[in-house]
């Protein structure tokens, strides 16, 4: 199926949602509200003739200017039809939630882990949502547009305390070089 | 003596913790992951990834695209080759660049080149970590004379940067694809030795048959690739879904099994051996004469004896190295290729500037780990190692 049709397909039955179509090099972006974002990614999943049963891909992405500040992209494609289709569900900074689709796809449990610990995003009924690249007791979202790239003037991440404590008797050794 | 035995019999058991990694030969690198045991049978797997974790998704929006390039490689960096090529297709078609044929038909072999680079190391290690020494050195051999062809094309054996946007480095010599095909004329006498040395081998049958089982349908709605999902009979190949290069002209077949186990995981990459150095051969075999570099002096580097002779080229290289393009069309796309784990992707949201607004790797091993607890759960702990060798990670793409 084409992907416009399935976008009409959509709009038959989640008008209300659906928040704009663009088009780019073959590939269709659906911009969503967040609300039924679990009931679209269903209809999309179950209904035979769309049957978008590989989740390729779910990440976040960050526009501080905008008004809903945060996208989550949903990138499915479908092996038994071989189509792609690329869903975008819009959140905005004073409720930064979504539903989680891993009941839906499996793979989205570390991916939506990732979008989490990266920009923040909490993923509602998620069965583990913990970070999974920076270390636990880390704060801030890297990822995110304000979060400055090499850290700000002076700043040492705190988990170093401990490494130095470890190193303190290190001079009793006496090592002659 | 009676009493002794009844007493044994009646203690009680208790549930291990068992810290595995993070440094520990058999993860393949800094995973760490935490297992919970009753007796020998794995009750629950937790895997602590992000020890590599270097951010080159962050460095990404802060470079132009020509910069972002040998960032790739420290991705997957035992298949870096096979990166680049997926980075540059990716933004060869957000541009609008169209390839020269010989292009296409050098990247294509080069990627399957470095596909048996990264399985001859994957069968050494993984064999290792199941109990068998003697593979590791007949495949480190038929690695090291691809790793040699390699530097002689560019220089590097690992972290390559060999492919351009737009183009290649420099173009490939006679001498250098006689060598190549020379290869290819004995390597496929070298798999049978592995065979001989693996497969009839009653430890190594008994250590991967059944193990780690996951079904084609968990195996789609987990979100694997590459060899991992056609283990399981589901026939999904990017190169055969979503061509790129010259996979469409090419004569090959995509290999799968059956039962999803860590033995089929295997079978499935020994013959992928054999359609690469087909591959390889075809590839030569057609290859046309013709430029490397597409015609788009916006987006691609002059070639390289002209920067050193003329002025207006070393302007232009030295304008596009340090300042990179300056427009790029706006729009998100996502392009995949198949690396030798899987399906490595990049999705692109361009701002219309030089840089990358977001620039998102699916690593196919990222995908993978999450899974392992999947295959350990159940089994033994001499299974977890068989079921990490046999998904294949690198630490290097999963934590980015």
């Amino acid at each position: 199926m084409e992907p416009l049709e399935i976008t009409e397909r959509l709009k038959d039955r989640f008008l209300n949602e659906i928040v704009d179509i663009t088009q780019f090099r073959d590939q269709v972006h659906i911009r969503i509200k967040k609300e039924k974002v679990l009931d679209i990614c269903r209809f999309l999943h179950d209904d035979p003739d769309i049957r978008m049963d590989y989740l390729t891909d779910l990440l976040g992405v960050d526009y501080p200017e905008r008004e809903s500040r945060f996208e989550v992209v949903y990138n499915l494609y479908s092996l038994k039809h071989r189509h792609r289709l690329v869903l975008k569900a819009l959140v905005p900074e004073k409720d930064v939630s979504i539903d989680s689709v891993v009941p839906i796809w499996q793979g989205a449990n570390w991916l939506e882990r990732e979008t989490c610990d990266m920009y923040g995003i909490s993923f509602n009924g998620h069965p583990d949502l913990r970070r999974v690249l920076m270390p636990e007791d880390w704060e801030g979202y890297p990822l995110r547009k304000d979060y400055p790239l090499k850290g700000l003037e002076g700043w040492e991440y705190k988990g170093h305390e401990e490494a130095k404590e470890l190193h303190t008797h290190d001079s009793e050794w006496n090592i002659q070089s | 003596m009676e009493s002794e035995r009844d007493e044994n019999s009646r203690i009680a058991t208790k549930e291990m913790t068992l810290n595995m990694g993070p440094q520990h030969p058999a993860t393949h690198g800094v995973l760490r992951l935490v297992l919970d045991l009753d007796g020998e049978t794995v009750k629950k797997v937790t895997p602590y990834v992000g020890y590599l974790h270097r951010g080159i998704e962050k460095l990404a929006e802060h470079r132009n695209y020509m910069q972002v390039l040998p960032l790739t490689d420290r991705l997957d960096y035992i298949s870096a080759m096979t990166n680049n090529i997926g980075y540059c297709t990716a933004v060869e078609k957000l541009f609008g660049i169209e390839l020269p044929e010989r292009t296409k038909y050098i990247r294509t072999m080069l990627a399957e080149m470095t596909r048996i680079i990264s399985h001859l190391l994957w069968l050494g290690t993984h064999v290792i970590d199941i109990g068998a020494l003697t593979v590791f050195f007949y495949t480190f051999r038929e690695r090291e004379q691809l790793l040699d062809l390699l530097e002689r094309l560019c220089g590097a054996r690992l972290t390559v940067t060999y492919p351009r946007i737009g183009g290649l480095k420099n173009d490939v010599d006679a001498q250098w694809l006689d060598d190549l095909y020379k290869f290819t004329d004995t390597f496929p006498a070298r798999i049978e030795e592995y065979e001989t040395l693996v497969d009839q081998n009653r430890i190594f049958l008994s250590r991967t048959k059944g193990v780690g089982v996951i079904s084609a349908e968990e195996a789609i709605n987990w979100g694997l690739s590459g060899p991992v999902i056609r283990g399981s009979g589901v026939p999904y190949d990017v190169r055969k879904f979503m061509p790129y290069g010259v996979y469409d002209k090419l004569k090959w077949e995509v290999p799968t099994g059956k039962n999803g186990d860590v033995y089929d995981r295997y079978r499935v990459r020994m013959e992928e051996f054999r359609q690469s150095t087909s591959m390889i051969r075809q590839c030569i075999e057609q290859m046309p004469e013709g430029p490397i570099m597409a015609d788009a002096p916006k987006f691609t580097l002059p070639a390289k004896d002209k920067v050193l002779t003329d002025m207006e080229h070393l302007i232009h290289h030295f304008v596009l190295i340090t300042k990179g393009p300056q427009t790029a069309p706006e729009g998100e796309l996502y392009v995949a290729t198949e690396v030798p784990k899987g399906e490595l992707g990049f999705y692109f949201v361009s701002d219309g500037t030089g840089k990358p607004y977001r620039m998102k790797i699916r690593s196919p091993s990222f995908v993978h780990v999450s899974v392992l607890p999947e295959l350990c759960v159940g089994g033994l702990v001499p299974d977890v190692i068989a079921n990490i060798g046999s998904i294949d990670i690198v630490l290097g793409e999963i934590d980015r």
